[in-house]
């Protein structure tokens, strides 16, 4: 059963086109190929209201993606939020006094991490905390809060 | 070979069956010698049942994205939402309809050929003749069918999903005036290599190997005769399309 020419070169057509298929689908529609790579460190922050930032959302210094939120915990004292999140290890030069911000893509889109360096001379390391935090914006409290401003001027009382 | 007559026959059929399935399918892999020979027929194979089921997949899979991104903006819309088109049809594509349907496609156009043809050998005594000559037609006939179906239906899953990929971008994209980048960076940020595209290619292989199981084994089972392959190739399609579905579930909630 020698299978001839022209099936052998269709099956080999096909079999490529299947994994060009995958590998397209990969890089193009899936997060394949944004990840950050295992070698990375752990630095985290606090925050009054996180918004809808989530474990996996991108960590980003002037648009560029430098690492992933890893998770999103509440401490039990003080009920801030406190987001853990890793960082690849090619970007360890992070100065002491960089602020963390929750930030929207777009006027409606996802929410990342933007990081804002300062410029202490020593860098952050394995394990510490980002001190100078600033909460998401969240549209609804600030339209509540303006609703709320423009009704007391108005009003009598 | 028929049911043994026990006063429960039909409640036994079943279990009897799958246990003979599953005994037919120990008894093939006996077979899988990694040599050139088995290689040449398993890509004949590939040939038959997957480069030739490509055209079908890959129309289905146009449609099948058009219509899943026209159903997700009518939807959607009313949420002002629209923006997560792209999510919605990459993660549904992905984890269910790429797999399934390609999988259903692929028991009607490949599964029944393959039934029929086993079916057909066997109605033309070639199986016995086979046995005759110390070629064991199990080894030979049956298992290059599978493996080639167990190869083929993940890429034509693959093939299916980037059909409906394009589909879904030529019509929300380039039909219902969606904007491009935000399309693309929703299918970035939201949907996952592992947990959605690598399920779905999972699901694929265990989808592929069901169906051509059921396909060789209801081929060399069926009766010699022209309405014992006509009965064997309906059995076909109905009892691959049920336990995709049901395969379907378990995976599904196994791996979520």
């Amino acid at each position: 059963m020698r299978a001839n020419y022209k099936v052998e070169l269709a099956s080999g057509v096909f079999l490529l086109i299947g994994i060009a298929a995958l590998v397209w689908l990969a890089t193009a529609a899936t997060d394949f190929g944004q990840d950050i790579g295992d070698d990375t460190y752990t630095l985290s922050a606090r925050f009054q209201d996180v918004a809808d930032l989530r474990p996996g959302s991108p960590v980003k210094i002037g648009g560029v993606t430098i690492g992933k939120v890893e998770s999103i915990t509440l401490d039990p004292v003080s009920f801030e939020a406190v987001v853990s999140m890793s960082i690849a290890t090619r970007y360890n030069e992070i100065p002491s006094d960089t602020g963390a911000a929750i930030l929207t893509s777009g006027v409606l889109g996802d929410r990342y991490l933007g990081l804002e360096p300062g410029g202490a001379p020593d860098v952050l390391q394995d394990g510490d905390e980002m001190f100078i935090t600033q909460s998401a914006f969240v549209l609804e409290q600030v339209i509540g809060k303006f609703i709320f401003s423009a009704g007391s001027e108005d009003g009598t009382e | 070979m028929d049911t043994p007559a026990t006063p429960f026959r039909n409640i036994v059929k079943p279990f009897w069956e799958a246990g003979r399935c599953l005994l037919f399918f120990f008894l093939m892999l006996t077979g899988l010698r990694l040599e050139g020979s088995q290689w040449r027929s398993v890509l004949q194979q590939i040939y038959l049942v997957g480069a030739r089921s490509l055209v079908i997949i890959m129309i289905c899979g146009f449609f099948v994205g058009m219509v899943l991104s026209l159903q997700a903006v009518n939807s959607l819309e009313q949420f002002g939402a629209q923006d997560q088109v792209g999510l919605l049809v990459g993660k549904s594509i992905f984890r269910e309809l790429g797999p399934v349907l390609t999988a259903l496609l692929f028991a009607g156009r490949a599964g029944t050929s393959i039934t029929a043809e086993i079916g057909l050998m066997k109605a033309t005594n070639q199986i016995e003749a086979m046995h005759l000559m110390a070629i064991d037609p199990v080894h030979r006939i049956a298992l290059p069918r599978f493996v080639a179906g167990v190869i083929s239906v993940p890429l034509l899953t693959a093939i299916f999903s980037a059909m409906a990929i394009l589909g879904s971008v030529i019509f929300s994209i380039g039909v219902m005036g969606l904007d491009t980048g935000i399309f693309w960076s929703k299918l970035q940020t939201s949907v996952h290599f592992h947990q959605d595209l690598m399920q779905g290619v999972l699901k694929s292989f265990v989808f592929g190997g069901t169906v051509s199981l059921v396909a060789v084994y209801f081929g060399y089972d069926s009766k010699p005769t022209g309405a014992g392959v006509g009965t064997a190739t309906t059995n076909t399609v109905v009892l691959s399309s049920v336990l995709i579905l049901i395969f379907d579930f378990i995976i599904t909630s196994f791996l979520t």
